[in-house]
């Protein structure tokens, strides 16, 4: 599977467009790592353990874009995007779309 | 007696923030000179098109991204600003750190692939100061920075 942000893969041309593909997941923001960001209020800086968990909450969304990808028969995800939200107060959506193409 | 506590607390918190705060941004801004530095031969480009000439071997999706929160010191500079209105520094500085962070991040990903470009590059963030009961405690953003990184073909 390739996965790029641009609208074609280098070096290749699509042969097919499978429509857009997309993967999300709605972490909570308080997964018991909070104690330290709470230290954090005071000295400001990176929250390694928010930085850590939206990485993993990408990498899924990305992951279940791709099983999607594969389900309709794509060899590529072309013109990838990313975006996060706050749907509630205290957790994040993470999401990733893009368009399944089979290139050849 | 209360009152002097309380004001006691305040006082400490403020300058933990003013003094490690600052420290912690300094010493930031110096390793993301010295990373740029050393990563300045990765070309970053928001173009969507590919160079016409090029020949590459691999293009691939890559990722950086921070959650950088403000200290103790930014959030009262930047409560008594807005009473006044106009620039708040003290932020603007916080968002500069987790932007260049997050770029630097993607490039390093771009390096360890031994990419030499990064095509379409798109920046983005997302607010996360709310806490669970709805206040917002402290501000704090994560930064995205994603792009195609472009592997050379050795073979040409």
């Amino acid at each position: 599977m390739e996965l790029t942000t641009l609208e074609t893969i280098p070096g290749k041309t699509i042969t097919r467009h499978l429509g857009l593909v997309q993967g999300s997941t709605v972490r909570s923001k308080h997964a018991g790592k909070d104690i330290l960001a709470g230290l954090k209020n005071f000295v400001g800086g990176e929250l390694k353990s928010y930085t850590a968990l939206l990485n993993e909450s990408r990498n899924e969304a990305i992951e279940r874009m791709v099983a999607q990808a594969q389900a309709v028969g794509a060899n590529a995800v072309v013109n990838i995007r990313f975006s996060t939200s706050n749907i509630a107060a205290g957790a994040a959506e993470v999401m990733a779309y893009g368009t399944a193409v089979v290139v050849g | 007696m209360e009152v002097v506590i309380q004001i006691g607390i305040f006082v400490v918190l403020l300058a933990v923030g003013w003094f490690a705060g600052r420290a912690a941004e300094k010493r930031h801004f110096r390793e993301l000179a010295e990373t740029e530095a050393s990563l300045r031969d990765i070309l970053v480009f928001n173009e969507r098109r590919l160079p016409p000439d090029g020949k590459f071997s691999r293009a691939t999706l890559v990722v950086g991204s921070v959650v950088i929160a403000e200290d103790y010191f930014k959030r009262i500079a930047a409560g008594l600003r807005g009473l006044v209105g106009g620039r708040i520094t003290v932020y603007e500085s916080l968002l500069d750190r987790g932007r260049r962070e997050a770029i630097v991040r993607m490039k390093q990903e771009a390096r360890e692939l031994g990419a030499t470009m990064i095509m379409n590059v798109r920046l983005e963030t997302a607010s996360m100061a709310e806490d669970q009961s709805g206040r917002a405690p402290m501000f704090s953003a994560e930064f995205i920075a994603y792009g195609t990184a472009l592997v050379p073909d050795r073979r040409s």
